[in-house]
């Protein structure tokens, strides 16, 4: 339900925000508009090459080692750690925004707190999958798995992933670092002697992005 | 709710309104968390046992993923409370992205048809299990030289 606004309100009519928000919040959603169409970009040309070739690696078999369980056949519970990891640090991150709106400086700490600790937890997680799967002969240029009907695998497997879930990590670390320079600001007692959090919902928004990627990445690369 | 002169854009700080809500977040958490959890238990344990229904499940995947994307945007990034104007300048231009998906996987399927249809050593390749190949003496995963690093 989009936000009930008075009949004869003039958004154009000059000295209000039209869209009634702060500027720089709404320049972030066009930056992560824009971010949107580079990892969907990504993602369709992985699709494209996915349905242009006769096999593919099954994600079961390539994605089912959990740290510390040796050679046990554990198909995707370890995404679905990371998966949790991520989904939670973005309800930590909506709660710190919330503690924003009513100027509590002690449990925007807390909640940004644990929102970087998400996030570099999930950061762990990928460094360990990343290693393992290289350790197992994949990375850019090789692939050790073969497709799912037994037939020789092209490399655009393991390229396309390390390459998207590269990207992402990436996002995932500029997140935290985000987060943290924000926590900094907070801690400091900037945005109180600026008198509003927005600074942290700008932020917010960046990191349930980042959150919404990692949706897609998962349903294409562990699901399909 | 009829009246909201007050913009955001002076300051959330007189947070009058804006007393956020905090059960709509759990809610939207719960709603996450169950479809993912879904998700996961058709993965796992449903889907591999019927390669026949592959393309059923990976209809019901994009059904999942759409919904996640929906409450991650509009309940979390906060955007089904914000003014139409604002939703339609963001969801207008993400619609682009049903054309590019259907015309970009349609291009790569033809391609395939196309390439098994006159490269027939392509498809020979393509079609033979690694087992056979490995005849020779060779072992599976040191089929690949450059694999050994």
């Amino acid at each position: 339900m989009a936000q009930a606004v008075p009949a004869n309100q003039k958004w154009w009519g000059g000295g209000r925000s039209p869209f009634n928000v702060e500027y720089g919040k709404l320049m972030m959603w066009y930056f992560l508009m824009s971010d949107a169409f580079t990892f969907g970009a990504f993602l369709i040309a992985y699709g494209t090459v996915r349905f242009s070739s006769n096999g593919w690696p099954d994600p079961n078999v390539v994605f089912s080692s959990f740290p510390g369980m040796g050679h046990a056949h554990m198909p995707l519970v370890f995404v679905s750690v990371m998966t949790f990891i991520l989904i939670m640090s973005s309800v930590t991150m909506v709660l710190a925004v919330g503690a924003g709106h009513s100027n509590d400086r002690k449990s925007v700490l807390k909640w940004l707190g644990w929102t970087i600790v998400g996030g570099a937890a999930f950061l762990g997680c990928q460094a360990w999958e990343w290693t393992h799967l290289y350790h197992q002969g994949a990375w850019w240029g090789m692939n050790p798995f073969v497709n799912a009907d037994g037939t020789e695998a092209s490399t655009n497997f393991t390229n396309f992933f390390f390459t998207i879930t590269g990207f992402h990590g990436f996002h995932v670390f500029s997140g935290v670092i985000i987060n943290i320079i924000m926590f900094i600001m907070t801690y400091k007692g900037v945005f109180d002697r600026r008198g509003h959090y927005l600074m942290i919902e700008k932020a917010g928004l960046y990191w349930h992005f980042v959150d919404l990627v990692w949706v897609f990445v998962f349903t294409c690369f562990y699901l399909f | 709710m009829a009246h909201h002169e007050h913009t955001h854009t002076e300051a959330h700080g007189n947070g009058e309104k804006h007393s956020f809500d905090t059960k709509a977040i759990w809610r939207t958490f719960w709603i996450l968390l169950v479809i993912t959890c879904i998700e996961l238990i058709i993965g796992m344990f449903i889907a591999p046992h019927y390669h026949s229904m592959k393309l059923m499940f990976n209809i019901l995947y994009i059904i999942f993923t759409g919904a996640k994307a929906f409450y991650i945007i509009a309940e979390f990034m906060h955007l089904r409370h914000e003014i139409k104007n604002m939703i339609m300048t963001i969801a207008v231009p993400a619609l682009l992205f049903v054309w590019f998906i259907a015309a970009f996987l349609w291009d790569g399927n033809s391609y395939k048809n196309l390439r098994n249809t006159y490269d027939p050593h392509h498809k020979e390749a393509t079609s033979t299990p690694v087992e056979k190949k490995a005849a020779h003496g060779e072992h599976g995963a040191e089929a690949k030289p450059e694999a050994v690093h």
